[in-house]
């Protein structure tokens, strides 16, 4: 199906760093893979809640932003509930429970934006990008804040594996199977395939286009707040400055697995294939000495390809 | 009336085309005198618009040859076409919106000096064309946007006869006009005729055909089945070529009891239409609703389901009042409205048939609170057999179907939802004769039923052979509600005219 090219684009991309003679073996060395992995979680969680976003025929540009909030607040609350003498483990579950509900509750802001003041999400999200990392800054007092140890730091660690990988992986492959489960076989998930498809039809069948609107931003944000989570796991420091752009990346593989940005097109697994991409790609590139530069521009090449080869194929099938 | 002489303007001999596995085209002629118009008839898929893209060098024929003025015509594509006199108008009109009328007649070919438009120059030609057309009252200097569909036809049709063609095809050019409009561009195509220029007019509606044309050609299935004058071949001849069949009743009627009334509408009143409606539709009954573009038919039914804003009025639906009106209200309560315009509103185009028939009805589609995809699939195929809809799979997007197919899925989608009442609103608009009479048929099969049935068209026979009353509107106002048997298309036309008479220009 549609899913062959983005899955074959992934595969030849693997095999061309692991048969390199001089990299190749420490590329496809087991432990490299796992790395690969570990390294996808945050596009990948990211991406789980964009595709929502982006299926719906929506766009959401202040994800770099919220995952630094979530990180920032997360760390803030966990240092002022252990300093208050609360246990470490529950007060690293109140921190995840903030970091979640500050995504939860931008992307709520950001969904009722949208729909009462009838601005584009473009717009919306432009100006959210700008508050929530703003805000990120002020609660941090513009420095990064070192976190007291807890389970948190667990999640995406080498060291703490179950069946051969830390927590934070699995979280994010049992989210990506309710995810698409939600989109494919709920009436939720069926509604934010007919709002982005057609807005219109979506009203004339009766569908409450604004209420679902917020569902799925909210519902969204909620994951970019445990992509946060996740961004506070591997640095161990709430950092302001963090996932900087790294909205582009998360859009970026959304729509290298398929999804049409005008909406109504796209799902789950594509958008994972696409973050793996991006992650073999990132760590290929590293590992090869590449500088920086150049894996800007392979990236760049690879999106743009990706969806030349979609449209190319669409046309074909309509003819 | 004028037999083709010797030498046709234009005459396509057994043309032949191939796309893969699919044959579009399996053997058409055609043959156009000088000055004649000819009407080019067949249902959707039948091959007109590839013929058409041949003609106008888009596409190139496999086998055949094609002559004009008995000269051989190769184009290798469309500029081509255009310096051989060959002038296209096609159904979707393709002018710049915010340039002017007389910028968009000469578009393509202004007038200039080393890159500099000549204004001076370019607006003598945009007049040029207009006085062959009789319409020098457009503004030229009025952006397109701001023009009535039927105006910005006459910039169009200007801007093709800017090339001096010998043959103006002209393709579905009534299909948004009011039945006012539609006589004037008759009158125009009337004026570019004695010109001497040969016209060939593709149109679904036979009567507009007999009237403006005085030969007809017919394709079905990629070939032509038959051609000749309109003087000596009645409409039953016509329609019979067209599909393949006799039709014996364009217009079946199935006996169906009327009832109580259903719904009851009183002084409904939008924005600024409608300014005040009332009517009632029974169980069992098929309401009409006639009247010309913009008499606020479309806005009637949209402010009645709730798509448009309210303004007042009494709603009343078995009893119960309906106000606040609301799509998912009606819906619940049984009701479903089919859009006017099924691309932009009524369907999810990239999404499958399945989807899309079963939109607004999921709930008994789930087990456990998830969609089933095996009872989704199930119903669909039902839904689909029970239309009789042409596809290859469920799961293949609505916009891979012909017109006439995405209209049956569309009208499926209330079928699925076991609507009691049916508001429609052009449920007939550019679709094929064949799928036409299905809907004509199935409409009066739901009203046997004891369902009601509301039906807004555009096109009175069809109005007139399949409703109980017919109701005509006029400047956003509901002005008569009668037994069909009580009209005829005149009286329709007078009441929708009203006092908007003189506009007729």
């Amino acid at each position: 199906m549609t899913l062959i090219g983005p899955f074959l684009g992934l595969i030849g991309l693997f095999l061309f760093f692991a048969i390199d003679s001089e990299n190749g073996g420490f590329f496809r060395d087991p432990s490299n893979l796992r790395i690969i992995i570990i390294q996808t979680v945050i596009v990948a969680l990211g991406a789980l809640g964009m595709t929502m976003i982006i299926v719906s025929g929506g766009i959401d540009l202040s994800v770099g932003s919220v995952i630094s909030l979530s990180g920032v607040t997360a760390a803030v609350i966990l240092n002022t509930a252990v300093a208050s003498g609360i246990g470490a483990s529950t007060s690293a579950w109140l921190a995840v429970g903030a970091g979640l509900g500050v995504g939860c509750l931008v992307g709520g802001i950001n969904g009722s934006l949208i729909t009462t003041l009838r601005i584009p999400a473009f717009i919306v999200t432009l100006g959210m990008l700008g508050i929530a990392r703003g805000t990120s800054k002020w609660l941090a007092g513009n420095q990064a804040v070192a976190v007291e140890k807890s389970w948190i730091g667990s999640l995406l660690s080498q060291s703490q594996l179950y069946f051969h990988f830390p927590i934070g992986v699995w979280i994010t492959i049992v989210l990506a199977v309710l995810t698409s489960v939600l989109m494919k076989y709920t009436i939720f998930g069926r509604y934010m395939y007919a709002v982005g498809s057609n807005e219109s039809t979506a009203r004339l069948c009766g569908i409450n286009v604004g209420l679902n609107r917020i569902m799925i931003y909210s519902l969204a944000g909620t994951l970019f707040g445990l992509t946060g989570i996740m961004q506070l796991a591997r640095l161990r420091t709430g950092d302001p400055t963090v996932a900087v752009g790294l909205e582009l990346d998360i859009i970026a593989a959304v729509i290298i697995g398929g999804a049409s940005l005008s909406g109504g097109k796209g799902g789950i697994l594509g958008s994972i294939i696409g973050a793996l991409i991006m992650s073999v790609l990132r760590v290929g590139s590293t590992q090869r000495d590449w500088p920086n530069y150049i894996q800007e521009i392979i990236i760049g090449i690879v999106i743009i390809l990706a969806v030349t080869v979609d449209h190319f194929r669409s046309r074909k099938d309509k003819s | 009336m004028i037999a083709p002489p010797e030498v046709p303007r234009l005459r396509m001999t057994d043309i032949r085309k191939r796309f893969g596995m699919v044959t579009a085209l399996r053997g058409v002629s055609l043959e156009v005198g000088p000055g004649e118009v000819h009407a080019l008839i067949g249902e959707n898929g039948a091959g007109k618009s590839t013929m058409m893209k041949i003609l106008s060098g888009a596409l190139r024929p496999d086998e055949g040859s094609i002559q004009i003025d008995g000269q051989g015509y190769q184009p290798a594509n469309p500029q081509e076409g255009r310096e051989s006199g060959i002038a296209m108008v096609y159904q979707e009109l393709t002018l710049a919106p915010d340039l002017t009328v007389s910028e968009n007649i000469v578009l393509g070919s202004e007038p200039h000096r080393f890159g500099w438009i000549q204004s001076v120059q370019q607006k003598e030609r945009a007049v040029h064309a207009l006085t062959q057309l009789k319409h020098l009252n457009l503004p030229l200097d009025e952006k397109v946007r701001n023009l009535s569909v039927a105006q910005q036809q006459i910039v169009e049709i200007a801007r093709a006869l800017l090339s001096n063609p010998k043959v103006l095809v002209l393709d579905e050019p009534t299909s948004s006009l009011t039945r006012v409009d539609t006589e004037a561009l008759f009158t125009v195509i009337n004026r570019i005729k004695q010109t001497g220029v040969s016209i060939v007019y593709i149109s679904h509606f036979l009567e507009e055909c007999r009237q403006v044309a005085s030969r007809f050609t017919v394709l079905r299935d990629g070939s032509s089945v038959g051609s000749g004058s309109f003087e000596s071949t009645s409409q039953e001849q016509i329609i019979e070529m067209m599909v393949g069949r006799s039709i014996a009743q364009l217009y079946p009627r199935l006996a169906h009891e009327l009832g109580e009334e259903r719904l009851i509408v009183k002084n409904l009143k939008g924005i600024s239409k409608p300014s005040d409606v009332n009517f009632s539709i029974r169980t069992g009954e098929i309401v009409g609703v006639a009247g010309l573009v913009g008499s606020g038919r479309t806005e009637t039914l949209r402010v009645l389901f709730g798509l448009d804003k309210y303004q007042g009025g009494v709603v009343t639906y078995n009893g119960k009042n309906m106000i606040p009106l609301k799509p998912r209200r009606w819906l619940k309560q049984g009701v479903g409205m089919l859009s006017e315009n099924r691309k932009e509103e009524g369907l999810l185009l990239n999404r499958s048939l399945t989807e899309n028939l079963t939109l607004t009805k999921l709930g008994p589609l789930t087990k456990c609170g998830f969609i089933s995809p095996a009872r989704e699939q199930t119903r669909s195929r039902e839904l689909l057999q029970k239309m009789n809809v042409k596809f290859s799979s469920s799961t293949q997007p609505v916009q891979d179907l012909s017109g006439g197919n995405q209209q049956k899925v569309a009208i499926g989608r209330l079928i699925h939802h076991e609507a009691d009442l049916f508001l429609l609103d052009e449920p007939t608009r550019g679709i094929d004769v064949g799928s036409k009479s299905e809907i004509y048929l199935l409409i009066q099969e739901l009203a046997a039923a004891g369902k009601s049935v509301l039906f807004i068209s555009s096109y009175l026979p069809e109005l007139l052979g399949v409703c109980d009353r017919i109701a005509v509107m006029n400047r956003g106002k509901l002005i008569a509600l009668k037994p069909a048997s009580e009209w005829t298309e005149h009286s329709i036309m007078t009441t929708a005219i009203g006092a908007e008479s003189d506009s007729l220009s």
